[in-house]
C-alpha cells in the first residue's frame, strides 16, 4: 500500500494511537502517503473522526519517532478520501480483539447490531454472541458501548465508519 | 468577490455546528444518565471537529493572520450565521432531543448534497462528516420515538418541546444571498429542493413518535443574517470570555 522502505515502515509502525495504545497507526490505516523531498519525509495522515483529538498527538509522535532515527518529518492532514474502518488491517483487528475491543464488522452487520436487530457482536470477554448495545456512543468517538448478556461484562465495540 | 462568498458560505456551514456543539458541551456532566451524557458530548466533539475543518479552510481564504480560532472566537454577535434553532437553550432533555433531531435531519440532507460540491474541501468535509451525522440522526430519532411514544409524561414533554421549537425549523431552509450564490454556483446545496424532503422525513418520524407538528406556526427568521435571539449573547459570553479577557491566550 505505502511505497516506503522497511526501515521507514518500522518507524511509522512504532507510533500508536494514544486512545487505543495497542494499535499502531499503520494498522489503523490512517497513514495515507509518505514521500521524501530533500531529506524530509512528508507524511499524510487522515483522521478517523473529524473531531478526533488524537491527531495532534499522533503528528507530534511521528515527528519525534523520525527524529530519534536522525530523520526529519513533516505532517500533513488530509480529509479525502474519508477514512473507513475497512482500512484497519487484519493484524489491527486481531490486536483490537485481544485488547478487549470488539472489531468493526461490515456496515450492514453494524447497522443491525446498533439498532438491536441482531446479535452479531461477539463479547470480547467470553466470546458469546448474546450481547446487547448499551449506547451508540462510547468512551471515545469511534466506539459504541455493549454488554454481554451471558457474562454481563460491558465492552467496547469499534463502530463502522 | 468569489472568495468572499466562499468564505461566507463556510461560516454558514460551520456556525450551526459550532453553536449546537457549544450547547451540547454545556451538558457535559449534566446528562440525564451516563451513557446519554457521553453521547451528547461525543456528538458535540464530532460537530466541533467538522467546524475546525470548515474554519481552517475559511482562514486560508481570509489570510491576513486569520486562524480557525480567531474566526470561531473573535467575531461579533451579528457576524455569526447560525440559525435560531441551534441557539435555543437546554431547557430539559425533551428540548435537547427535539432541537437535535430537527437539526440532524437537515444536517444529513445538507451533507449528502455537499458531497458533490464543486469546492473540493467542502466535498471532502461533507463526505467525512456524513458518516458521523448518520449516527447523530440514529441517536436523536431513537430518543424522539422512545420518549414521544413513551409514557404520558414523556409524551407531553416532547410535544411541548416540539410546539416550542418547530417555529425555528424553517429558517434552515430560507436561503441568504450567500446560500443562493452557493446553490447556483454548485458549491453549496439548493435549500429549496431539500425543504420538501425534510418536511416529509420529519412528518414520518413524528408520526412514529406519536407527536404532532403544531398548526398555524409563525416561523421565526433572521439569525442567519445576524439578527440573533437573546440567547446568543449568553452563549458568546461563555464562548468568548477567555479570548476577550486574555487575548491570544493559548490552552
Amino acid at each position: 500500500m505505502l511505497n516506503v522502505s522497511d526501515e521507514i515502515e518500522k518507524i511509522l509502525a512504532s507510533v500508536n494511537d494514544p486512545e487505543i495504545p495497542v494499535l499502531s497507526i499503520m494498522d489503523m490505516g490512517i497513514v495515507r502517503e509518505v514521500d521524501q523531498v530533500e531529506g524530509v519525509y512528508n507524511i499524510s495522515i487522515t483522521p478517523t473522526y473529524s473531531g478526533c483529538p488524537a491527531m495532534d498527538t499522533i503528528g507530534d509522535d511521528l515527528i519525534a519517532a523520525f527524529k530519534q532515527e536522525g530523520l526529519k518529518a513533516s505532517i500533513k492532514l488530509v480529509l479525502a478520501p474519508a477514512w473507513t474502518t475497512d482500512w484497519i488491517t487484519e493484524k489491527g483487528r486481531k490486536d483490537l480483539e485481544e485488547y478487549g475491543i470488539a472489531a468493526p464488522r461490515s456496515a450492514e452487520v453494524d447497522k443491525a447490531a446498533l439498532l438491536g436487530e441482531a446479535n452479531t457482536i461477539k463479547c470480547s470477554n467470553c466470546g458469546s454472541l448474546n450481547t446487547k448495545m448499551v449506547s451508540r456512543f462510547g468512551s471515545t468517538a469511534c466506539k459504541a458501548l455493549f454488554q454481554c448478556k451471558e457474562c454481563h461484562e460491558p465492552f467496547d465495540y469499534f463502530k463502522c465508519l | 468577490m468569489l472568495k468572499e462568498r466562499l468564505y461566507d458560505y463556510l461560516l454558514h456551514l460551520g456556525d450551526n455546528s459550532m453553536i449546537l456543539g457549544q450547547r451540547l458541551g454545556e451538558l457535559c456532566g449534566h446528562g440525564p444518565e451516563l451513557e446519554t451524557d457521553i453521547a451528547l458530548t461525543n456528538i458535540s466533539l464530532d460537530l466541533f471537529g467538522q467546524v475546525r475543518n470548515y474554519f481552517q479552510a475559511a482562514a486560508a481564504i481570509k489570510g491576513d493572520g486569520a486562524t480557525e480560532d480567531s474566526i470561531a472566537m473573535l467575531r461579533y454577535e451579528n457576524e455569526y450565521k447560525n440559525t435560531l434553532l441551534v441557539e435555543q437553550p437546554n431547557d430539559d432533555f425533551a428540548h435537547v432531543i427535539v432541537r437535535q433531531f430537527l437539526f440532524d435531519v437537515y444536517h444529513q440532507l445538507l451533507l449528502k448534497e455537499l458531497m458533490s460540491s464543486k469546492d473540493e474541501t467542502i466535498a471532502a468535509v461533507a463526505t467525512k462528516s456524513i458518516k458521523e451525522v448518520n449516527y447523530h440522526v440514529g441517536f436523536s430519532s431513537t430518543w424522539l420515538k422512545r420518549l414521544g411514544d413513551g409514557t404520558e409524561v414523556s409524551h407531553d414533554k416532547m410535544q411541548e418541546a416540539v410546539n416550542k421549537l418547530w417555529r425555528y425549523s424553517l429558517e434552515l431552509f430560507k436561503p441568504t444571498d450567500t446560500e443562493i450564490w452557493a446553490a447556483e454556483s454548485g458549491v453549496g446545496a439548493d435549500l429549496d429542493q431539500l425543504k420538501p424532503i425534510y418536511l416529509e422525513k420529519i412528518k414520518m418520524f413524528m408520526d412514529e413518535a406519536t407527536l404532532g407538528l403544531p398548526e398555524a406556526t409563525v416561523f421565526q427568521y433572521g439569525a442567519k443574517s445576524g439578527r440573533h435571539s437573546e440567547n446568543m449573547g449568553y452563549i458568546l459570553a461563555d464562548f468568548q470570555y477567555i479570548q476577550r479577557a486574555y487575548p491570544n491566550m493559548k490552552w
